[in-house]
């Protein structure tokens, strides 16, 4: 009787241990070594680390993934934001904006990266297409940083942004309006209503939508290699390699597991920094308005 | 309640043996041996493939392919590394079989197989890139080679007031002078479109025609800024792409499929293999517009390939037995008429099927001896186990010129840094 609870969470930790943390570990371990296509050479300690320190196109990968981080996050979590407030006004047909917007997640990253990458072709794409009207020259998207950056990040916007304006939403709506009315008793207007009211209390919706793009965007992986034609290389100057993608080049092409696997714990220990200090952040933001 | 507990147990252990459990194995009932081949691109053993399950009762084949090159190879690896899954017959192509010979302990080792009497169906140096340097093991068995030639659109060259016949066109270009020339009087013609699709191929062609090594000598040692044929290679292309002959178009991106069909490039270094992909995506109709003229230079093979047969395959004699079927004279030519995957075996080559094929797509072109003759005049080029990295940097580096990004001097300076961190890890 004592036993069954832990009998019917216990399928999820059996996979878990045997597909996420035995992995992580055994990784771990092989990160230590000096491991490539012809076999285990033995242990070398924390080379492959020390290797991975100075390598500029691993710190050039980090620049890429913080980058892309950035412009696939502040854009989408603001317009996501905008959106939901607009979806919780009573307008008409809106059901169907509400799904409407969530339409886009349902789609194939790979079909999405494949058909962006078309658009943003340098000869025959829409988007070049559009900005000749107005005079701009053809931008080879991906022969720059600034460009791939933006051009990559776009894919990840069109996609996430109904998800989170729905979370939000969802956030919104359970916010008392009581609130609202003695607000709008008191003289302010609706974009105040909103920065005073709406968006300190949906704090955790914005907390649980900042971590999960965090996480997302440090693994950035197949929108930048599908933008690339499965370049794995991120561009011939590397200028959008994620980290994601560079561990991937140097496990699975240059068969280097060893300073792969590095690359990999290198990954899960920044994800694991940044995580804290979302949680410090939270936590502190918390305390004030609780 | 104990019922309950003990059927959770069993659904749970059951899903899990399940999801655990491998495929099925080959061998049921009736002693059918099921050998599975694995290629990339196109190999052209569909009929040879029939034709040997129809003289051996006993077996059955699977072929499984995948289409690109890039993705294969990462997959081979991953198969070969986890003991499963290589089947019982894997093409290996030129460039990662150099790597994997590092180890040739995962591949059966064809001369216990009898495949030492075949030594005289294949050109010498074919056959010696695939034996390990003691010459005590062979690992694979060569298919093709990707002889040379250059396809050119004979619409675009007319229209630019350039000869369209393919004779006198070889005239043009006996040297890659010739051709640097002739892209400039192409592009002074004003036809709009450019020379060539990009500059990774044409360097690569020059570089195999430098001498018998490239970036490694042969004690694997790196050379990449010592050999004076990369620099020529390097140079020759940067004036090609500094005389604005390059369409700048990455190869096998939708747009360069594209421009086969629109004519978005007049000419392009054709390998053996790459004509059904020119077939394919310039379509029905543009047949006739596609020419293939002798490449500039002498010879040059670029790519080709092996079939080996895995360790760990559970039948190794069979798939001994099916990989010399595929790679004698008779299935090479079998294959040429196929996919035009130029053969590796002399005998083949001589093999009137061969010498005297046209290809009706490409105005009837005599495939046969424009290829053959690239085939018969190359020198074997030794490349060494890190011939990819260091050629990706390279092309890494050519892109970053052709999009303006670089310098000339500082892509040559980069592309070398690289190589050395690449090599010296």
């Amino acid at each position: 009787m004592h036993g069954s609870p832990y009998l019917f969470i216990a399928p999820f930790f059996v996979l878990f241990a045997l597909f996420g943390f035995f992995p992580l570990l055994y990784t771990a371990w092989v990160s230590l070594r000096s491991w490539d296509l012809t076999g285990d050479a033995g242990f070398v300690g924390l080379a492959n680390y020390s290797r991975l320190l100075s390598d500029p196109d691993f710190w050039n990968a980090m620049l890429n993934t913080v980058g892309l981080f950035v412009l696939s996050t502040v854009p989408q979590l603001f317009f996501a934001l905008v959106i939901a407030g607009l979806l919780n006004r009573p307008i008409r047909a809106l059901m169907l904006f509400r799904l409407g917007v969530l339409a886009p997640i349902v789609t194939s990253v790979a079909a999405v990266a494949i058909v962006f990458g078309q658009l943003y072709s340098r000869d025959a794409g829409l988007v070049n297409g559009v900005l000749g009207l107005f005079d701009v020259g053809p931008i080879d998207w991906q022969a720059s940083k600034g460009s791939s950056w933006i051009a990559v990040a776009s894919m990840v916007n069109w996609r996430w942004t109904g998800y989170n304006a729905l979370i939000y939403l969802a956030a919104i709506q359970a916010i008392p309006k009581d609130l609202y009315e003695a607000a709008q008793l008191d003289g302010a207007g609706a974009i105040k209503q909103f920065r005073a009211i709406t968006v300190p209390l949906i704090r955790p919706a914005l907390i649980f939508t900042v971590v999960m793009s965090t996480i997302g965007g440090m693994q950035l992986f197949t929108e930048p290699l599908l933008f690339g034609q499965g370049d794995i290389s991120g561009g011939s100057l590397r200028q959008f390699q994620t980290v994601a993608m560079y561990m991937f080049e140097q496990s699975f092409q240059n068969f280097d597991y060893g300073y792969g696997s590095a690359i990999a714990w290198m990954i899960f220990l920044l994800t694991v920094v940044a995580g804290i200090a979302n949680a410090l952040i939270a936590r502190r933001l918390r305390g004030g308005t609780q | 309640m104990r019922l309950g507990k003990a059927l959770a147990v069993t659904v749970a252990t059951a899903l899990l043996a399940v999801g655990c459990g491998g495929n099925a194995t080959d061998d049921a009932a009736g002693g059918t041996v099921t050998l599975t081949v694995k290629t990339f691109g196109q190999f052209g053993y569909d009929d040879l493939v029939t034709q040997y399950e129809g003289s051996h009762p006993g077996i059955k084949i699977k072929q499984e392919n995948i289409a690109k090159l890039a993705d294969y190879t990462p997959k081979l690896q991953q198969w070969l590394t986890a003991g499963s899954g290589a089947g019982d017959v894997v093409a290996l192509e030129e460039g990662i079989l150099v790597k994997l010979m590092g180890k040739p302990d995962q591949f059966v080792n064809l001369l216990d197989q009898g495949a030492g009497d075949l030594k005289a169906n294949f050109l010498e140096w074919k056959w010696n890139q695939a034996l390990t340097p003691d010459g005590k093991k062979l690992v694979g068995l060569g298919t093709d080679i990707g002889a040379q030639g250059m396809c050119y659109r004979t619409d675009l060259f007319a229209k630019a007031g350039l000869p369209t016949d393919r004779a006198k066109v070889g005239e043009l270009w006996p040297t890659w002078d010739g051709y640097l020339a002739t892209g400039k009087r192409f592009a002074a013609a004003g036809a709009g479109v450019s020379f060539f699709d990009t500059a990774g191929p044409v360097y690569q062609n020059i570089l195999m025609q430098q001498g018998d090594q490239t970036y490694f000598d042969r004690e694997n040692k790196l050379i990449v800024d010592t050999n004076p044929g990369v620099r020529t290679a390097w140079d020759q292309t940067i004036k090609m792409i500094d005389a604005g002959l390059s369409g700048k178009i990455q190869m096998w991106s939708p747009a360069w499929n594209a421009g086969f069909k629109q004519g978005s490039f007049a000419t392009i270094p054709c390998p053996a293999w790459m004509l059904g992909v020119i077939k394919d995506q310039a379509g029905p109709e543009n047949a006739g517009k596609w020419d293939v003229a002798r490449v500039p230079g002498e010879g040059a093979v670029r790519g080709g390939s092996f079939l080996a047969v895995p360790a760990q395959s559970k039948h190794p004699k069979e798939a001994a037995e099916l990989a010399k079927f595929l790679t004698n004279p008779a299935g090479q030519t079998a294959a040429f008429k196929a996919k035009n995957n130029f053969p590796s075996s002399p005998q083949a080559i001589d093999d009137p099927a061969v010498s005297s094929a046209v290809n009706t797509y490409f105005n009837n072109a005599p495939v046969g001896k424009i290829f053959g003759q690239s085939a018969k005049s190359l020198q074997p080029v030794y490349l060494g186990p890190d011939n990819q990295v260091v050629g990706d940097g390279i092309g890494d580096a050519l892109t970053a010129v052709e999009q303006g990004k670089l310098k000339p001097d500082e892509a040559w300076t980069k592309a070398i840094s690289d190589a050395k961190r690449a090599v010296e890890k």
